[in-house]
């Protein structure tokens, strides 16, 4: 009887927190590297004007982005120089932009649906014609908040 | 026996368990402040589309701004090449129209700017054009928010924004653009 007392007695120390601290640090690693990664997979190269009257988009989680711009080195064989639409993560064409806003209102709630801004993230030495393209594909589409967006200027 | 036993182990673990909270707090934080590259940038209102041509309105001339940017990125404001620089004070000057000139806009409830670029203009121009006339209309209204309640437009309260914003409405009117200089 007294074996087996001891022998229990011996078996119950606390399991050992150590290795804790450990696992979130991996997570928190984890969270890090992914928020950056999906931000930087650009396909197109996007130097955004300077202006001076500049809103601040509050509610991330309201505004989608678009990115227009000539189609990074990679890219160049298969896609040519000609500046392109970039919606997500892949090319597009303007056919697909009220595909793509349905797509992001779907996932908000119905009161936060007219609310959306669509931010255009155009290179500045792109041609207006395909810029008047995708506004006329956005008013088709109903979606009329346009940010465009531009690097702080100072007067 | 027994005793020294347990003494050991005190001395010799740490313990650890905080460590996580630690760590916790540290993943929280970085969750709550990390923002994927702030976007800030020039906000408009597009028109809604409408399938019909829109109805022809007559204009008096003396309150239409035209603006022209061709593809070749230069600017004809009413008739009259214009250096971009020039843009903002002239703007100003046509909306409030200080001296009561016959040529410039009646009242800035009445000012219409007309907006017109090529297809081939640079998307650079564009945007400093199209801040411009938003600088001058930003600049109007602080200058009449200063005058009535001394104050900065961003400071007032949303009711008086509102009085001054219809006193001074931001009308742009964007026609459809030509196509001489789109690159092919």
């Amino acid at each position: 009887m007294s074996k087996f007392k001891k022998k229990r007695g011996k078996a119950s120390p606390a399991i050992s927190t150590a290795s804790l601290p450990d696992i979130i640090f991996m997570l928190l690693f984890f969270f890090m590297v992914v928020t950056v990664l999906r931000d930087s997979e650009k396909k197109v190269d996007v130097v955004t004007p300077s202006a001076s009257e500049l809103t601040k988009l509050e509610k991330k989680s309201l505004v989608h982005y678009m990115y227009v711009g000539r189609p990074v080195e990679k890219f160049r064989a298969t896609y040519g120089t000609k500046p392109r639409l970039q919606l997500g993560d892949k090319f597009a064409e303007f056919t697909e932009i009220p595909l793509f806003i349905e797509q992001h209102k779907s996932k908000l709630r119905e009161a936060d649906q007219p609310k959306i801004i669509t931010s255009l993230r155009i290179d500045g030495d792109v041609t207006m014609g395909i810029v008047t393209d995708i506004k006329t594909a956005l008013r088709k589409a109903n979606q009329l908040k346009v940010n465009y967006s531009a690097k702080p200027m100072v007067r | 026996m027994g005793k020294t036993s347990t003494r050991d182990r005190m001395s010799n673990e740490v313990n650890a368990g905080s460590m996580a909270d630690i760590a916790f707090l540290l993943l929280i934080f970085f969750l709550v402040t990390t923002t994927i590259a702030e976007d800030k940038g020039v906000l408009v209102k597009l028109p809604s589309w409408s399938e019909e041509p829109p109805e022809t309105q007559k204009l008096n001339t003396r309150n239409v701004y035209s603006v022209l940017v061709n593809a070749d990125n230069q600017l004809l404001v009413r008739g009259e090449l214009m250096d971009i620089d020039d843009l903002l004070e002239n703007t100003k000057l046509f909306i409030s129209n200080p001296r009561n000139e016959s040529d410039k806009a009646e009242d800035p409830k009445k000012a219409i700017i007309s907006l017109k670029n090529d297809r081939g203009t640079k998307y650079k121009t564009y945007l400093a054009v199209y801040n411009e006339l938003k600088a001058a209309y930003n600049d109007l209204r602080n200058d009449e928010a200063e005058r009535k309640y001394s104050k900065r437009f961003d400071d007032l309260t949303p009711d008086r924004q509102k009085e001054i914003r219809s006193a001074i409405p931001l009308v742009i009117s964007e026609a459809e653009p030509t196509n001489f200089g789109e690159e092919g």
